[in-house]
């Protein structure tokens, strides 16, 4: 599993890499995925949505991700645009 | 007698100027002066201080792979030739669609009629400010919104400040996105079958 991060100037960022079933691995991408939640960073999961549909979930939580999740994308919260 | 009352008249008129010049110069006057400036002036270019075009450009192509790596095939193809993506309602109370262009309010229009029925500003603002801008690379901003509007559409619509067509997307630049968008789909169905009866002229061989 990959997560990435959107960034200006940058595009996505790779933030941590590996597999979820290696204890050592699974801790690394867990405290990575709490650290951009708690920096205001909202997280969704690529998935194939069949019939052709992609679809991308939101998750709150690492326990939310789905277990053959590849991705996980981290982007900036919404906020009301120009007024 | 004619001439003495043009006279009349053209010395009334004069009068009338003279005494209603101070309100106009107090109400009207400055209302006229902003007008110009408010229609023709150009926003001030924001200077970012380490602005690197080519770093931009980089980020640009990154961001747009991963749209198209999220996205089906038919909305990359509405976004790379188009320049926004169309996106249904799933509200149940809503029926219409979203027209999501990068760094642009997300539009809501009626699909069967074609009107338009509001902009929602939203923003993804990174306050981290790699660089020094907090704004995302287009193709990101567009897959931010896609997410949201799949995911979270009446949340999208409450966090964002609503207002009604045309305050920032032009009303007939919308119209012709609507139009170009639905003479888009008319020629991509027309591909997508054409492809579809080779395949299957192909399976009967």
């Amino acid at each position: 599993m990959k997560l990435l991060r959107v960034k200006p100037g940058h595009g996505d960022v790779v933030l941590a890499e590996g597999d979820v079933a290696i204890p050592e691995q699974h801790t690394q991408l867990l405290e990575a995925f709490r650290r951009e939640l708690d920096a205001g960073m909202w997280a969704a999961v690529p998935t194939g949505g069949g019939a052709g549909r992609r679809e991308a979930e939101m998750v709150k939580s690492f326990e939310e991700i789905p277990a053959d999740a590849e991705r996980v994308i981290f982007f900036p919260r919404a906020a009301g645009g120009r007024r | 007698m004619p001439l003495a009352l043009g006279t009349a008249a053209l010395v009334l008129i004069a009068l009338l100027s003279v005494l209603a010049k101070p309100r106009l110069e107090t109400s009207l006057l400055p209302t006229l002066r902003m007008l110009p400036a408010r229609m023709w002036q150009t926003p001030e270019p924001v200077l970012v201080e380490g602005y690197d075009p080519g770093r931009e450009l980089r980020a640009e192509q990154r961001a747009r792979a991963l749209l198209r790596s999220c996205v089906n095939e038919e909305e990359w193809a509405m976004y790379s030739e188009l320049g926004f993506l169309r996106v249904p309602s799933t509200l149940e109370d809503r029926a219409c669609a979203y027209l999501v262009y990068p760094h642009k309010p997300v539009l809501a229009y009626a699909p069967g009629t074609g009107a338009l029925l509001e902009e929602y500003c939203i923003d993804f603002p990174d306050r981290t400010r790699p660089y020094g801008s907090a704004r995302l690379p287009d193709a990101d901003d567009v897959l931010a919104k896609w997410i949201v509007l799949t995911n979270e559409e009446r949340s999208l619509i409450e966090r964002s400040n609503m207002h009604l067509p045309g305050r920032q997307i032009r009303v007939a630049e919308a119209r012709h996105d609507l139009l170009r968008l639905a003479r888009w789909e008319r020629e991509h169905r027309g591909s997508r079958e054409r492809r579809s009866r080779r395949a299957d002229n192909v399976h009967a061989l």
